[in-house]
């Protein structure tokens, strides 16, 4: 495990009992206690995640409205400081880079925040994307921690640890906020569908804020989670993941991501022409969430057969709900068959797959937006 | 470190095999299995009467992380399986040597027994 990357937290991890593995080249823990109770607590109570390893990109510069909407397919121009969006950043094929989120701290002032095991790759592209443009891109990954606190009680662990009226933070909205006497950009997002915060802060300070929260937080339900869980909280929320829902070969429309394309924003983006002709043919294979009745996990890969046994997609995601109880996932299928029965095949018993418009569970996420 | 009961037997696949007085044999996966699977939720087990040979697959475990063959330390014929742990897999990790215990046999030859390793081969396995 030498070899690979730490984040502040990794020392706090081993000490709570983390079972730490490798996850894009970083030590990472991917649960604490179980990977099914800390997708349960995050649902009922609230769970605290170490997302330090993603990446975070300041944008500034008189062009930063127009490089950014060149860059990723939503509109960039709707932001106002204080406000986050979600958007893929694509290839002009139409395949994705990477999603991630754009946030506006003021006038041609705007913080990114992309994939771990995107880091180097999205800056590269970035970096040659804004040619031309009056930007200056500085990749503070380094510099940043990320902790994610998320579910029914987290707004309120945070709230016990900060005078920021956190009330008035509305969903996909973020604020500067001491949280703890730790500076942070506290940004009312998550993957997980529970209400929730995310606080970027500097990485020096994640040890003492990780503790502030876990001490504040234990007596009200919270519990440390790891990436087990984060994996299982977003699939049945219905949230994509880089490399499995989206990827240089899935395009927002085949992921059915087609809110996050704005054709209409004035200007060109990249992808926007392969984006615009894909929307006009149709896609030809389309992300389908599914459910099966049953507890077997159909995991990433399984074949998606048709009912004459012909394979017609793969599954690309696949876990347990512990909500449902039954096994869920997504699978990207030929388009055409997508509106016929699909099955799959688990050591020789066929289950027929159940589609699902997600998310699989009602989500809780902040309502006040 | 992971519990290895004394007056176990265990194969080098990870289960781990009790006599019972009436000549039976229960089987289940070890402490050192349930750990490395992680949360367990689904056991497939087979039907009673079933008959196995030594090595034979007799069922799978499946966890969050990864699906697993169960493989009958010795030959017999089912004469239990542990149907609890349809609705509650997770018993497997909670107790694995008690009420995660999966399928009782009724071995071919007792002293088939006798080549499986004891708890202290076992623990140099897995230590």
């Amino acid at each position: 495990m030498s070899e690979l990357k730490r984040t502040p937290l990794r020392d706090f991890h081993a000490a709570h009992g983390a079972r730490l593995v490798d996850f894009a080249g970083w030590e990472m823990p991917v649960q604490y206690r179980s990977i099914l109770e800390e997708h349960k607590a995050v649902r009922r109570t609230a769970g605290l995640f170490d997302v330090s390893h993603m990446g975070e990109v300041e944008v500034r510069g008189p062009d930063a409205v127009k490089f950014l909407n060149h860059l990723v397919t939503n509109d960039v121009a709707k932001l106002f400081p204080g406000r986050v969006l979600y958007s893929p950043m694509c290839y002009p094929g139409g395949g994705v880079v990477d999603d991630l989120l754009v946030y506006m701290r003021g006038a041609d002032d705007y913080f990114l925040c992309i994939n771990a095991g995107n880091i180097d790759k999205d800056v590269a592209w970035m970096r040659e994307q804004a040619a031309g443009f009056a930007v200056e891109l500085v990749d503070r990954s380094a510099d940043y921690a990320l902790l994610a606190i998320q579910g029914p009680r987290a707004a309120e662990i945070v709230q016990s640890l900060t005078g920021a009226k956190l009330g008035l933070v509305k969903y996909y909205h973020f604020t500067e906020a001491t949280v703890a006497g730790v500076h942070c950009l506290a940004s009312r997002t998550g993957y997980t569908g529970e209400d929730g915060f995310e606080l970027y802060h500097a990485a020096s300070e994640a040890p003492a804020l990780a503790q502030a929260l876990l001490e504040a937080g234990a007596p009200r339900g919270l519990e440390l989670a790891g990436l087990g869980s984060r994996d299982s909280l977003r699939l049945e929320a219905g949230y994509p993941l880089y490399g499995h829902e989206i990827s240089a070969e899935i395009s927002p429309l085949a992921a059915g991501l087609g809110w996050t394309v704005k054709f209409d924003k004035g200007g060109d983006f990249v992808g926007r022409e392969a984006l615009w002709a894909e929307k006009q043919t149709g896609s030809r294979e389309r992300i389908v969430y599914f459910k099966t009745g049953d507890r077997r996990i159909v995991r990433a890969d399984t074949p998606v057969l048709a009912t004459d046994g012909t394979a017609v997609g793969r599954v690309v995601s696949g876990t347990l709900s512990p909500i449902l109880n039954e096994a869920i996932g997504a699978a990207l299928v030929a388009a055409s068959s997508a509106a016929h029965p699909l099955a799959v095949d688990i050591r020789g018993t066929k289950l027929n797959l159940h589609l699902v418009k997600p998310p699989f569970v009602e989500l809780k996420k902040s309502s006040s937006a | 470190m992971s519990t290895i009961p004394g007056e176990l037997r265990y194969a080098k696949s990870h289960e781990w095999l009790r006599p019972e007085s009436d000549g039976t044999v229960t089987i289940g996966i070890t402490d050192y299995a349930q750990n490395s699977l992680g949360d367990i939720t689904y056991v497939q087990v087979p039907k009673v009467g079933a008959a196995l040979k030594a090595g034979d697959t007799f069922g799978v475990v499946e966890s969050v992380k990864a699906a697993s063959d169960l493989y009958a330390p010795v030959a017999g014929t089912v004469t239990a399986v542990n149907s609890a742990l349809d609705s509650a897999p997770e018993t497997v990790n909670r107790s694995p040597y008690g009420d995660g215990w999966m399928i009782r046999l009724k071995p071919a030859d007792a002293a088939s027994l006798g080549a499986l390793l004891d708890a202290d081969a076992y623990g140099k396995l897995v230590g």
